[in-house]
C-alpha cells in the first residue's frame, strides 16, 4: 500500500457574511499519497482556493471550519474549537503553496529582493547564519531556476514594475525555496506564456520528483492537468464529483459536470467554442439540499433534488459523485 | 472614417532603471493596426511588452515615442488630457481581477460609477442598468451588493468585463481577462464577447496567453517577443502556417487534452537558452539567443518586417530575399 501523506475527509468549510453563512465547502474528500501529483480542477468559485488554504491553515478570518479531518502526515491539522468561530487549525510544517493572486501574495511597499530574501532567511535561517551575500545569491539561484531573465533587477523592482507573469514567476521562487514534502500550487502558470509555462511546469516536476514531494496543482487548464499529474480531481460547488486517473478522465469522463467542462475547452483544431454549461454555481447562501450539480443537470433522476450522491466506483481507479453510475 | 480603429506607430515605451543610462525596453518599435470591428490577438513571451502597449494606448503611460491613433486622432498622451468621449470609447479589462475593483466599494457602486461619470442613465433607472449588465456576464441581482473581496477570481473578473461594457466602448482592450477563469465560464464570456463585438461592431484587442483560445476567437493573431513583433498573420494562417522559429517554438509548447490535438502541433521544440533581457536586448535579432535556425546575420543585424502574403508579414531572416 502506497504511503499516504494527505487525507482530507468529510470537510465542510463556510464564510460568515451579512445575511448568513456561506455554505461553500460541503464534505470535501482529498487523498494523496508520498511522491503523487495531483489536480484539482473546477468551475471559478466552487471552492478549490478555499480546500488549499484549509489545508495550509490560511483560511480568512470569516471562515469556519464546520466539521472534518485533515491528516498530514499522521497528524491531526484540526482540532474542536467553539460553534461560533468553528474548527481550530494547526499550521502544517512542510507545506508550501503558490499563491493564485501574485499581487495579493506580494507586499505593495517592499522590494522582491527584500521579501525574498526574508522568505529565505525564515526557512533556512533557523539553525545557521547567514551572510548577506549568500541570501542574495540564495535569491538570484532561485529566480534563475524560476525561468526569470535578469535577477539582479529583479531583486531590485517593486511587485507593480514587473509585469504579471514575472509576478507569479516571483511567487514560485519563494514557494520552491521553502518547499518540503508537499507543494500546493494554485493556478501558478495562468499568466505565462507557453514556452515559459512549459520551463516552469518541467522546474516543478523536476523539483518534486527529485525531492520525492507530493504536488497538488490547482488548475483551470485541462491541457495542464493532462501533462502535469497521475489523477484529477473535480470539483463542483464544494463537493468533489469525480476522481480518475488522468488518462482515464479525458478518455471516458462519467459525470455530468465533467462532460461539460471537457466540451468546452478550446480546442486547436479551431471548430469554435463550446457553448459552456448553461446556469450558473448555486447559492452558497441557500445550497441544493440534493446534489449540488442538480439545477444545471440534464441527466438529472427524480432522487437527486433531495439525496446527496456519494462517490460511486466505476472502475480503473475512477469514481464519480452522482446517481446514474450508482 | 479612417479603415483602422487603431494605428500604432513605431510606439516605444522605456522605463528608468535604478542605474542611470539603463532603461527596460518593454515596447521597442511597434507597428500595430486594428481594423474596425476586428478581433485581434496579441500573443508573447511573458514580460514581452503586451501589458505595457495596452496601458500606453489607455494612456496610463505616456509613450516614449511613436504615435497611437484613434479614429485618426493622435492620442499620445495621458488619459488626464484626453477628451471625454475617447474615454467612453476606449475600455480596458484588466490581466488581475485582484486589484482593479475597489475594495471598499460594492458591486453597484462600482458598476454606477462609469454609467454616472459618463451619464449614460437617469438616477431612478441606474439600478435597472447595472442588473442588466450583471445579467450580461450571467452574474445574477444578489451580487449588487456584495464586496469584491467576497468575490471568487472569476466573478471577479466577470464584473470588471462588465464594467468596461457599461460605456459600450468602440474598442476594447482585454488583458488577458479569462486566464482566471476556468473553460466553461470562459466560454460563456467568450461567447458574449464575440456576440456583443458582432452585433455593435466593437473592436477588440485581445491579449491572451491561451493560443488554443485564440484559434477560436481572433481574426488576426500579432505575436511578440522582447518589446516587437514577430509575425502578424490572419489566424487560419498563423496556426497552419506559422513562420517564425518563436511562433514554432509557442505553438509546439501548447498543452492540449487530446491526440487528435498533439497532431495538430509543429514538432516539439523545446525551450531553451537564457531568457534575455528586455534591458540588454541582443543585438541582431533579438531572438538569435534561443532561435534553433539562426544564420550568422541574425548575430548582427536586426531583421525588418517582410511581407509574406496579403496580411501575413514577419521578421525573420530566413524570410529574406538575399
Ligand atoms: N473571504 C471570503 N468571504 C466570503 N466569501 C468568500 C471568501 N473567500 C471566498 N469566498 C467565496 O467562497 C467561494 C469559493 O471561493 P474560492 O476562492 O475557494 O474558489 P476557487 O475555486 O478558488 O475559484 P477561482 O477558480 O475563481 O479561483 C466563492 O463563491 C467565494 O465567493
Ligand atoms: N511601471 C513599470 N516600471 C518599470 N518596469 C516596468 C513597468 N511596467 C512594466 N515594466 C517592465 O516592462 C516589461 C514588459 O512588461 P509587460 O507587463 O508589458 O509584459 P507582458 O507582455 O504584459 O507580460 P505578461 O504576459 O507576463 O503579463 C517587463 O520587463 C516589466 O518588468
Ligand atoms: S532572424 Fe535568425 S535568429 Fe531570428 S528568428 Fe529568424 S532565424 Fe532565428
Ligand atoms: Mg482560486
Ligand atoms: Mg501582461
Amino acid at each position: 500500500m502506497a504511503n499516504t501523506i494527505l487525507n482530507v475527509d468529510g470537510l465542510h468549510v463556510g464564510y460568515r457574511v451579512y445575511g448568513g453563512t456561506l455554505k461553500v465547502l460541503d464534505g470535501i474528500r482529498l487523498v494523496m499519497d508520498a511522491g503523487e501529483k495531483i489536480a484539482v480542477v473546477g468551475e471559478t468559485g466552487c471552492g478549490k482556493t478555499t480546500t488549499m488554504k484549509s489545508i495550509m491553515g490560511i483560511l480568512p478570518r470569516q471562515a469556519v471550519i464546520r466539521k472534518g479531518q485533515i491528516n498530514f502526515k499522521g497528524r491531526n491539522l484540526l482540532t474542536p474549537g467553539t460553534e461560533a468561530r468553528g474548527m481550530r487549525t494547526i499550521r502544517p510544517k512542510g507545506v508550501s503553496m503558490v499563491f493564485q493572486d501574485p499581487i495579493a501574495a506580494l507586499n505593495p511597499v517592499f522590494t522582491v529582493g527584500q521579501q525574498l530574501s526574508d522568505v529565505i532567511k525564515y526557512s533556512r535561517g533557523q539553525t545557521k547564519q547567514l551572510s548577506k551575500q549568500s541570501v542574495r545569491d540564495a535569491a538570484i539561484e532561485v529566480l534563475k531556476l524560476s525561468a526569470l531573465p535578469d535577477p539582479e533587477r529583479i531583486l531590485t523592482n517593486y511587485p507593480f514594475q514587473l509585469s504579471g507573469g514575472m509576478r507569479q514567476r516571483v511567487c514560485i521562487a519563494m514557494a520552491l525555496s521553502t518547499a518540503g514534502d508537499l507543494l500546493i500550487a494554485d493556478e501558478p502558470t495562468t499568466n505565462l506564456d507557453v514556452t515559459i509555462q512549459d520551463q516552469v511546469l518541467r522546474l516543478i516536476r523536476n523539483l518534486v520528483e527529485e525531492q520525492g514531494m507530493s504536488l497538488a496543482l490547482v488548475t483551470h487548464s485541462l491541457g495542464v492537468a493532462r501533462q502535469m499529474t497521475d489523477r484529477i480531481y473535480i470539483m463542483y460547488a464544494g463537493t468533489m464529483v469525480e476522481v480518475a486517473p488522468t488518462e482515464g478522465l479525458f478518455d471516458k469522463p462519467f459525470h455530468p459536470y465533467t462532460k461539460g467542462l471537457l466540451g468546452s475547452v478550446p480546442k486547436l483544431t479551431g471548430e469554435g467554442i463550446g457553448l459552456g454549461i448553461p446556469g450558473r454555481i448555486p447559492d452558497y447562501l441557500k445550497p441544493p439540499a440534493g446534489c449540488r450539480f442538480y439545477p444545471r443537470c440534464e441527466e438529472a433522476l427524480p432522487e437527486c433534488k433531495d439525496n446527496k450522491p456519494e462517490l460511486y466506483d466505476v472502475g480503473g481507479g475512477h469514481r464519480v459523485a452522482c446517481f446514474l453510475y450508482r | 472614417m479612417p479603415e483602422n480603429i487603431l494605428l500604432i506607430n513605431k510606439l516605444k515605451k522605456y522605463f528608468p532603471t535604478t542605474e542611470r543610462d539603463r532603461y527596460v525596453k518593454a515596447v521597442d518599435n511597434v507597428d500595430l493596426a486594428l481594423k474596425r470591428g476586428e478581433i485581434l490577438g496579441v500573443v508573447g513571451e511573458s514580460g514581452s511588452g503586451k501589458s505595457t502597449i495596452a496601458y500606453t494606448v489607455m494612456g496610463m503611460y505616456s509613450p516614449t515615442s511613436g504615435q497611437i491613433l484613434f479614429e485618426g486622432q493622435d492620442i499620445s498622451c495621458e488619459t488626464s488630457r484626453r477628451p471625454m468621449p475617447v474615454k467612453k470609447d476606449l475600455q480596458i479589462v484588466f490581466q488581475d481581477p485582484g486589484t482593479s475593483l475597489n475594495p471598499q466599494r460594492n458591486i453597484l457602486q462600482i458598476l454606477e460609477l462609469p454609467l454616472k461619470v459618463h451619464r449614460l442613465a437617469d438616477p431612478d433607472n441606474t439600478i435597472r442598468k447595472v442588473i442588466e449588465l450583471l445579467e450580461m456576464v450571467e452574474l445574477s441581482e444578489e451580487y449588487l451588493y456584495k464586496y469584491p473581496r467576497a468575490l471568487g477570481g472569476g466573478e471577479r473578473q466577470l464584473v470588471a468585463i462588465a464594467r468596461a461594457m457599461a460605456t459600450g466602448p468602440k474598442l476594447m482592450i482585454l488583458d488577458e481577462p479569462t486566464s482566471a477563469l476556468d473553460v466553461s465560464v470562459q466560454a460563456k464570456i467568450v461567447n458574449t464577447l464575440i456576440r456583443l463585438q458582432s452585433e455593435l461592431g466593437m473592436s477588440c484587442l485581445f491579449i491572451t496567453h491561451d493560443l488554443s483560445l485564440m484559434r477560436n476567437l481572433a481574426h488576426r493573431v500579432a505575436i511578440m517577443y522582447l518589446g516587437k513583433i514577430m509575425e502578424v498573420a490572419p489566424t487560419q494562417d498563423f496556426f497552419e502556417r506559422p513562420l517564425h522559429p518563436y511562433t514554432q517554438m509557442l505553438l509546439s509548447s501548447i498543452p492540449v487534452i487530446s491526440k487528435e490535438e498533439e497532431t495538430l502541433k509543429p514538432d516539439r521544440i523545446t525551450a531553451h537558452g537564457e531568457i534575455p533581457s528586455p534591458v540588454d536586448i541582443p543585438p541582431g535579432c533579438r531572438f538569435h539567443t534561443r532561435c534553433t535556425l539562426a544564420k550568422d546575420i541574425c548575430f548582427t543585424q536586426e531583421p525588418d518586417a517582410i511581407q509574406i502574403g496579403p496580411n501575413h508579414s514577419v521578421s525573420c531572416h530566413l524570410f529574406s530575399e538575399d
